[in-house]
C-alpha cells in the first residue's frame, strides 16, 4: 500500500485542508476573506513572495456529492453570509412549517416493547379526542430545543456546491475534488502535511502502469475535515489518543431519497417533518420539502437498535409506505438515493481539537449537537472559528503549534456558544443505549433541564454489542429455523434482513419501479456510485480469522450498498467497491475487539477515491 | 521538424451521463429538468482529444495547449476543478448555454471567435482537436465548422491516432465503417482532428499540474465573454429521451458469451 521507500513528489503548501462540507466551508471562506482584506499584507512561507498558499482536498469526484438534505437553524451560515438569498441556491429554502409525528404500527410487524406498545393502545384508543389520524399522533407542539424556526431546509450536495462557487470565484484558497487524502503525515509527534492516496494501482494497491505514487503535500497546518468516519481524523486518533473519558459509542446510519413529488401533493416548499416510532420504535424519520415538487426524506438507524440484521433500505421502504406518508409520496419518483453515518456521540466523542501542526473541524471534531440534531451549522461555526484564529496567528507571525492552536482556536471555541450547548446535549442520546422510552425520556429531561438530568447510559458499546440472531428473535423463530434460514440466506444470496423481516411479518416491498425499486436499482438509479479504475480498495480487512469467527457479520448486514457480501461459504465478507457509497458503517458497527487506543476492528475504511456521485443529494 | 504546435481543443461540460436527464419545454427553448443541479463532466470525447493533445504537446517541444470552453460560468468553475490536475492547459472560457438545444452553427461562431481572439495564437501551427461528436450538444458538425470559420481545410473526423512522421508530416488514422481504418497523411498543421476515443487512459490527477493551471484559470474565468445564442430562426416541435427497458440482474461467475448471448437475447425479445 503505501510504500515508504516509493520516491514521491513533494509539494508545499501553507496551509492543507483535508475535505470539503459545512465544516470546511466555514473555514476556507472565512480564510478567504481574511486572506482578501489582507490585500498581500500576509505572505506564504512555502512560497515567499505569494500570498499564503490554501488548498483543499476532496475525496468525492464532485464537490457536495453524498451527502444529505438537511434542515438547519443556518444561525451561523447566516453570520457568514448577511444577505443570503435562499434563491440563490438550488433546493434551499427556509422553513415554513415544522412538525414532529409518532408513527404508529401498521404492519403489526415492528418490535415494540410493553411501554410502546401501551402509549400505542392509548393513542387509538383515543383517536376522537386526539390528533390521530393516518396511523399517527402529531405532537401539538415541538420542544423549544428541538424547533429549527427561521431555518432553512438545505441539499448538503447544492449548497456545498454553491459554497464553492463563492470561494473559487475569490480566487484566495484552491479546491481539488476527486483527491483522497491517505494518511497524515507525522514527524516529531507533529503533523507536517498530507499524503495524497497512491494512483494507477491494483485493487490491492500493488502498482501498475501508470502508477504514480501519491504525492506528500507538506503544510505548515494541516485542517482536518474529513467527517465522522475519515481516515485521517482515525489515524490521528491512533496515534494521540482521544481525552480521557471520551468515546465514540453512538452511531447511526441516516439513508434518504431525494423524491420528485406527485403532481397533487400538497406538502408546501419547507415543510419539515420529523417522525419517530416507526418501522421499529428507535428508528427516526425525516422529510423536507423543497422548492417544485422535490423533497428530502429518509430514515436514521441507530447503533442502539439492537438488532443483528439492522440495514437501512428495507426498513427506509417500509417507513415511505406508512399511511401518513405515504398519501403525500404516492406516485412519487426517486431522483436520488444515498447513506452516511453520523457520529451521535456529539462531545462525548470530541477528539484533541488541535495539535502541533493540525487542527480539527466538523462532526469528526464531535461538533454535532445531539439534543437538538443539528450539525451542519454547528460543523460551520467551529470552521469559523479556527479560521478566525488562524488568521489571527498568520497576521502576528505565530507557528501553528499546539499552544497557539489552542489559544487560538480551542480557547475561542470553548469560550462559545456552540461549546455551552453541547456541554447541555453531552448525555443526550445515551438513554437510547438502553431502550427508546429511556432514551427519549432521558432527551426529553436534558432539553428540558438544560442538561442538568438526564437517563442514565450504562456501558455497553450498542455500536457493536449486538444480539446473535437466536437471542434476537428468541420466541419469534426456533433456533433451528434460524439456522436453516442463514444457510439459505447464504446460498440464494438473498440479504438477511429481508429473510427475516420476511419471516416475522413485514410484507414484500410492492415495487413499482419508480419510487420503491430493488436496492440495487437504488444504487443504478439514485446512487450514482462511481469508483474509478486506478485506485486500491478503500475497504480493507485487517484480520480475516476474525471475520471468519464472526457470528454476525454486522458488515454485510449494515452495509448502505450492498458493497458487502458472504463469500460461497458464508464465513468471510468480500467487498465490490462498485458499490460502496464510502458510509463506513462498517467500520463501527464491526465487533471485533479493538485494540486499546484503536476505533475500528476487523475491517477498516481507508481512503479511497469515488463514491456517490449525485450533487442532488 | 516542427517548432511546436499551437493545440487549441475545443471542448466543454455535459451532464453526467450517469445522470437522470429529462427534457422540459420552458422559455424559448426546452431545457434539462433541473439542469443547474445536475453534475457535469467533460464531454467524453472532448477529453480523449485534451489527453491526446497533452501528449503531443509533451512530446513536441515547443508546443502549447489550449482548452476554448462554451458553458455556463459557474459550471465551468467547478468543471475546471476536476479537469485541471489532469493535464496542463490554459483555459479560454466563453459563457454561455452547454445543454443539447443550442444550434451547432451558433455554437461554432462562437468558438471560432473566441480561438481568433487567443493571444500569441500562431495559427500557421494551429492543430484544432475536439471531439467527432459532443455527448449532449451537436450531431458531429460543429467541429468541422469552427475549422471552416478558420481557413483550415484539412479536416479528419473520427480520429484514433495521430503520429508526427520525421519529415514533419502527420499521419492520421480515422474510423471509417467495418472496424477499418483510413489512414491519410498531410503536410503538417494546420489541421482539424476530431477525436474517437483516441488510445489514452484519463490521466491520474497531479497537484501540481492543477495548482499551475489554476493560475490562469480563474482570470479567464473572470474574462469570461457572454456568447450570443439567441437560437434565432430555430424552432423547437418536440424533443423526448430515446425510450428505455430496464432489467437489473447482479451476475458475477458468467462468461463473456454467456452473457453476450443473454443481451442478444434480451435485445430480439
Amino acid at each position: 500500500m503505501h510504500d515508504n521507500t516509493v520516491e514521491r513528489q513533494r509539494l508545499e503548501v501553507d496551509i492543507a485542508c483535508v475535505g470539503f462540507g459545512p465544516a470546511s466551508g466555514g473555514f476556507l471562506t472565512t480564510l478567504s476573506r481574511g486572506l482578501a482584506e489582507a490585500q498581500g499584507e500576509l505572505e506564504s512561507g512555502a512560497m515567499p513572495g505569494m500570498p499564503p498558499q490554501v488548498v483543499c482536498y476532496e475525496r468525492a469526484d464532485d464537490l457536495g456529492s453524498g451527502v444529505s438534505g438537511v434542515v438547519t437553524p443556518a444561525t451561523a451560515i447566516r453570520e457568514t453570509y448577511p444577505d443570503l438569498d435562499p434563491a440563490a441556491i438550488p433546493m434551499a429554502v427556509p422553513v415554513t412549517s415544522e412538525k414532529v409525528v409518532y408513527l404508529l404500527d401498521p404492519i403489526g410487524a415492528s418490535r415494540r416493547g410493553f411501554a410502546v406498545r401501551c402509549a400505542d393502545a392509548m393513542l387509538r384508543g383515543l383517536r376522537f379526542m386526539l390528533p390521530v389520524r393516518d396511523q399517527a399522533f402529531a405532537l401539538p407542539f415541538i420542544p423549544k430545543f428541538l424547533r429549527k424556526d427561521d431555518g432553512l431546509v438545505l441539499g448538503m450536495g447544492q449548497f456545498n456546491q454553491w459554497v464553492a462557487g463563492q470561494l473559487m470565484a475569490e480566487a484566495q484558497v484552491q479546491l481539488w475534488p476527486g483527491t483522497p487524502v491517505a494518511e497524515p503525515l507525522i514527524e516529531d509527534d507533529a503533523v507536517v502535511g498530507v499524503r495524497l492516496v497512491d494512483q494507477g494501482t491494483d485493487l490491492a494497491g500493488e502498482p501498475e502502469a501508470g502508477f504514480l505514487p501519491g504525492m506528500d503535500i507538506k503544510a505548515a497546518l494541516t485542517v482536518v475535515a474529513d467527517g465522522p468516519v475519515g481516515p485521517i481524523g482515525r489515524k490521528l486518533d491512533e496515534r494521540f489518543g482521544i481525552p480521557e473519558g471520551h468515546a465514540r459509542h453512538d452511531w447511526a446510519v441516516g439513508m434518504k431519497v431525494v423524491v420528485d413529488l406527485p403532481e397533487d401533493c400538497a406538502l408546501e416548499p419547507g415543510t419539515v417533518l420529523h417522525t419517530m416510532g416507526y418501522p421499529e420504535p428507535e428508528i427516526f424519520g425525516f422529510l423536507y420539502v423543497h422548492e417544485a415538487g422535490l423533497a428530502s426524506l429518509g430514515i436514521f438507524v441507530p447503533s442502539s437498535l439492537d438488532s443483528p440484521v439492522r440495514g437501512s433500505y428495507r426498513y427506509l421502504q417500509h417507513w415511505m409506505q406508512h399511511p401518513y406518508l405515504w398519501r403525500h409520496l404516492k406516485g412519487g419518483r426517486l431522483r436520488s438515493w444515498g447513506a452516511k453515518s453520523l457520529q451521535e456521540s456529539g462531545r462525548q466523542g470530541e477528539p484533541h481539537l488541535c495539535g502541533d501542526g493540525y487542527a480539527r473541524i466538523g462532526e469528526g471534531s464531535g461538533s454535532t449537537n445531539v439534543l437538538t440534531n443539528s450539525g451542519v451549522d454547528e460543523a460551520w461555526t467551529t470552521g469559523v472559528q479556527l479560521a478566525e484564529g488562524v488568521l489571527e496567528l498568520l497576521k502576528s507571525k505565530q507557528p501553528f503549534t499546539r499552544d497557539n492552536l489552542e489559544q487560538a482556536y480551542v480557547h475561542r471555541r470553548r469560550e462559545s456558544a456552540l461549546d455551552k450547548e453541547s456541554r447541555v446535549a453531552a448525555k443526550a442520546r445515551v438513554g437510547f443505549r438502553r431502550g427508546f422510552v429511556r432514551g427519549l425520556v432521558g432527551m426529553g429531561l436534558t432539553g428540558v433541564t438544560r442538561g442538568k438530568l438526564g437517563a442514565p447510559g450504562g456501558h455497553k458499546t450498542k455500536s457493536r454489542e449486538v444480539k446473535s440472531l437466536a437471542e434476537h428473535y428468541k420466541g419469534a423463530i426456533p433456533a433451528a429455523e434460524i439456522e436453516r434460514m442463514e444457510a439459505e440466506a447464504s446460498t440464494s444470496q438473498r440479504p438477511l434482513q429481508d429473510v427475516y423481516m420476511d419471516r416475522v411479518g413485514w410484507p414484500s416491498i410492492p415495487f413499482d419501479g419508480e419510487l420503491l425499486v430493488s436496492h440495487q436499482d437504488a444504487l443504478l438509479l439514485g446512487g450514482k456510485v462511481q469508483a474509478p479504475p486506478g485506485y486500491a480498495n478503500h475497504v480493507v480487512f485487517l484480520a480475516p480469522a476474525e471475520c471468519e469467527a464472526c457470528e454476525t457479520h454486522l458488515c454485510v448486514n449494515i452495509c448502505s450498498g450492498q458493497a458487502l457480501t458472504l463469500d460461497g461459504d458464508g464465513r468471510i465478507p468480500v467487498f465490490d467497491r462498485e458499490k460502496c457509497v464510502h458510509c463506513g458503517a462498517c467500520q463501527w458497527s464491526c465487533p471485533a475487539p479493538r485494540e486499546p487506543g484503536r476505533d475500528v476492528g476487523a475491517i477498516a475504511l481507508q481512503a479511497g477515491a469515488g463514491g456517490l456521485h449525485s450533487a442532488e443529494n | 521538424m516542427t517548432d511546436g504546435f499551437h493545440i487549441v481543443v475545443c471542448g466543454s461540460l455535459v451532464p453526467d451521463p450517469i445522470q437522470t436527464l429529462e427534457p422540459v419545454s420552458g422559455g424559448e427553448r426546452p431545457a434539462l429538468k433541473n439542469e443547474a443541479m445536475l453534475p457535469s463532466v467533460l464531454d467524453p470525447w472532448a477529453a480523449c482529444a485534451l489527453y491526446e493533445a497533452a501528449r503531443l504537446a509533451a512530446n513536441t517541444p515547443g508546443s502549447k495547449v489550449w482548452l476554448v470552453s462554451l458553458g455556463p460560468k459557474a459550471q465551468l468553475q467547478q468543471l475546471m476543478m476536476k479537469v485541471a490536475q489532469k493535464t496542463p492547459f490554459e483555459l479560454v472560457a466563453v459563457d454561455g448555454s452547454a445543454s443539447g438545444f443550442t444550434d451547432s452553427f451558433e455554437v461554432a461562431e462562437a468558438l471560432s471567435s473566441a480561438i481568433e481572439g487567443i493571444s500569441g495564437l500562431d495559427r500557421s501551427r494551429l492543430l484544432l482537436f475536439g471531439g467527432c461528436a459532443s455527448a449532449s450538444r451537436d450531431a458531429g458538425v460543429t467541429l468541422q465548422m469552427v475549422g471552416e470559420r478558420l481557413g483550415i481545410h484539412d479536416q479528419f473526423l473520427g480520429v484514433d491516432e495521430l503520429t508526427v512522421q520525421d519529415d514533419g508530416s502527420i499521419r492520421l488514422l480515422e474510423r471509417v465503417e467495418g472496424g477499418r481504418y483510413l489512414a491519410s497523411v498531410c503536410e503538417g498543421a494546420p489541421l482539424v482532428a476530431a477525436w474517437a476515443t483516441g488510445s489514452l487512459p484519463e490521466p491520474p490527477n497531479s497537484p501540481q499540474v492543477g495548482m499551475q493551471n489554476m493560475r490562469t484559470i480563474m482570470p479567464a474565468l473572470a474574462q469570461a465573454k457572454p456568447a450570443p445564442l439567441g437560437g434565432e430562426g430555430t424552432t423547437w416541435l418536440e424533443v423526448e429521451v430515446p425510450k428505455q427497458r430496464r432489467e437489473t440482474r447482479i451476475v458475477k461467475d458468467s462468461s463473456a458469451d454467456e452473457i453476450a448471448q443473454e443481451i442478444v437475447t434480451w435485445i430480439k425479445g
